[in-house]
């Protein structure tokens, strides 16, 4: 029993381990991106452009729920004029980045795993290996470049959305004039909250692809294999969105 | 001097041990390859002939022994992979599947590694496409993805992508075994052309004894994890090893003729049978006598 949990204590810290490595040796290539920047832009389209019409759908349904559990818990105790506030607080610091990346990261991160999944075991990992290509460069690089980038993207359209989603519910089903919720938005608005909701996504960006990558690399022959592959990308990189969350928090909320 | 220079192995497999957690799938390999020359590694399926090329190539690292190329030990357990990459640029191997990278056409698939590791044009890069893919027996394939070929057209696409890059050494797993006898003589021919061009060396993985008879130097059979025969085609045929026999001429039935009188024995398959008979080719044999392999020959006699 004990030794058990020694090792799996140990298997816990071997993987974070490799990780940090991989993640290491992707970014010791980055400068390496522009000499292929076609294969980064082909990852740009599949992984952005693709996941647009997700984002756009779960950045409604954010705003709106957000605006129902703000004015629920808000009524009769503070001003509607705070109603603006609250939304917009929480929506751009947390709700919209945080639940757009899960969203996300179920698309991509499963999606990246069983390509690199497959392709290490039909070989073609060892076969660029062979033919003296770097797979890390060539296959890696632009998955987690393309997230890295694409991410904030998907994430200011998810708020945007949101926003809109917002309002719309304000004015349908909420005790509040058009006027107070919209300054509301307005007044309380604080562009450094917008940047950092932002800018960390490209962090969630790349634990995305990186997790994908991670257990695609890891990845035992055979559909078992595979399945076991997606579930734990997915898996990991859920965790490890919460905690980076948490570390930006702790830094500069 | 050319005679010494010839001597010397461009490759050399010395006591090769690799093991799967307690499973020792290569026990002990040794033999050499001498450059241009053609050998070829035959064996039963599961016996580790896939897992000895991937030690050659890097893709593996022996749990024992030692691997020399030119002299230098580039895989042994104790050198680290990272020795190896340079090296490595000079070894092609066409893999069992093939390993054809799936998102890419076949014209990018055979360009990926033009493009990122040689100097040539787009133009020129193109034409060298177009006569790999020709010189493998396709046409028109360029703009196909992998998933649209035959397992015998990705098997040749996957050839013509390593030997475009025109390495010292090439390695095939199986290059025939998905191919008609057409093709098979074709793959063959190549594989002699690039000897005769480039004086590539060439180390096959084949079950087709007939291909192998054609164009290999010397044969190597591996049993178990062990090379049970090294020597040349002429040799693997005349050896009297009963399980080289019965690998080799795999379940037609043989017959032995031998002469009665000085008990000097020919082996002789069902083929070939009635020619011996009529021609009396097997010089020395006064009387042909014709006996099932089943029975031994001791008793026979
Ligand atoms: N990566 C691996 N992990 C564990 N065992 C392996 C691995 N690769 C090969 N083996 C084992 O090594 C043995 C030899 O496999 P190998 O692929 O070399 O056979 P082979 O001689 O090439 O057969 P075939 O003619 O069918 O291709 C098999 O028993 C296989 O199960
Ligand atoms: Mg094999």
């Amino acid at each position: 029993m004990f030794k058990n949990a020694i090792n799996g204590l140990f298997t816990f810290f071997y993987a974070i381990s490799q990780l940090a490595t991989l993640t290491w040796e992707v970014f010791y290539r980055f400068p390496l991106i522009f000499k292929n920047f076609d294969l980064t832009v082909k990852q740009i389209r599949i992984i952005g452009l693709g996941s647009i019409p997700l984002v756009l759908v779960t950045g409604a349904f954010i705003g709106m729920e957000t605006i129902m559990q703000a004015n629920f818990q808000m009524q009769g105790l503070v001003p509607m004029r705070y109603l603006g506030y609250a939304v917009s607080k929480a929506l751009i610091t947390e709700l919209a980045p945080v639940i757009t990346s899960f969203v996300v990261s179920s698309r991509i991160s499963t999606a990246i795993a069983a390509e690199i999944g497959s392709m290490r075991t039909t070989e073609q990992l060892d076969a660029m290996y062979c033919l003296s290509l770097d797979h890390i460069r060539y296959v890696i690089l632009p998955k987690v470049a393309a997230a890295a980038i694409m991410l904030p993207v998907l994430v200011i359209f998810s708020e945007l959305v949101g926003y809109l989603a917002s309002i719309f519910i304000a004015y349908a089903f909420i005790n509040v004039t058009m006027f107070t919720y919209l300054e509301g938005l307005r007044l309380f608005f604080y562009a450094p909250d917008m940047v950092i909701g932002i800018l960390k996504t490209s962090i969630f960006g790349v634990i995305i692809a990186i997790s994908g990558a991670y257990f695609g690399l890891a990845c035992v022959k055979g559909a078992e294999g595979i399945g076991a592959a997606t579930t734990c990308a997915v898996m990991l990189s859920a965790m490890l969105i919460l905690v980076f969350d948490f570390i930006v928090a702790l830094i500069f909320l | 001097m050319e005679k010494t220079e010839q001597r010397k192995p461009i490759l050399k497999i010395e006591h090769l041990v690799k093991n799967f957690g307690t499973k020792r799938v290569l026990k002990n390999v040794n033999f050499e390859v001498f450059a241009g020359e053609i050998v070829c590694v035959i064996g039963q399926s599961g016996h580790g002939k896939s897992v000895l090329m991937k030690n050659i190539m890097g893709l593996m690292h022996p749990d024992g022994g030692q691997i020399m190329f030119k002299g230098d030990v580039i895989a042994s357990p104790t050198t680290p992979t990272s020795k190896y990459d340079d090296v490595r640029q000079k070894f092609g191997l066409l893999f069992q599947g093939a390993a054809l990278f799936d998102s890419m056409t076949i014209e990018d698939n055979i360009a990926f590694a033009l493009r990122e590791r040689t100097d040539f044009s787009e133009t020129e890069i193109h034409q060298k496409v177009v006569k790999s893919i020709s010189m493998v027996g396709l046409n028109n394939v360029e703009h196909l993805m992998p998933a649209d070929l035959s397992g015998g057209m990705r098997s040749r696409v996957g050839l013509a992508r390593a030997v475009v890059m025109e390495p010292e050494i090439m390695l095939y797993d199986e290059p025939t075994s998905a191919l008609d006898p057409i093709m098979t003589d074709m793959v063959n021919d190549l594989i002699l052309d690039l000897r005769q061009r480039l004086n590539m060396t060439s180390i096959i993985i084949t079950h087709d004894i007939s291909s192998a008879y054609k164009i290999a130097d010397k044969i190597v059979m591996i049993y178990e994890g062990n090379v049970v025969f090294n020597g040349t085609p002429g040799e693997i045929r005349s050896s009297r090893d009963p399980y080289v026999q019965k690998f080799i001429r795999g379940n037609r039935k043989t017959y032995y003729a031998f002469d009665d009188d000085d008990g000097k024995e020919q082996n002789v398959d069902v083929g070939e049978l009635q020619h011996a008979r009529d021609t009396r080719k097997f010089g020395g044999i006064s009387s042909l006598k014709v006996v099932p392999k089943a029975v031994p020959l001791e008793k026979i006699r």
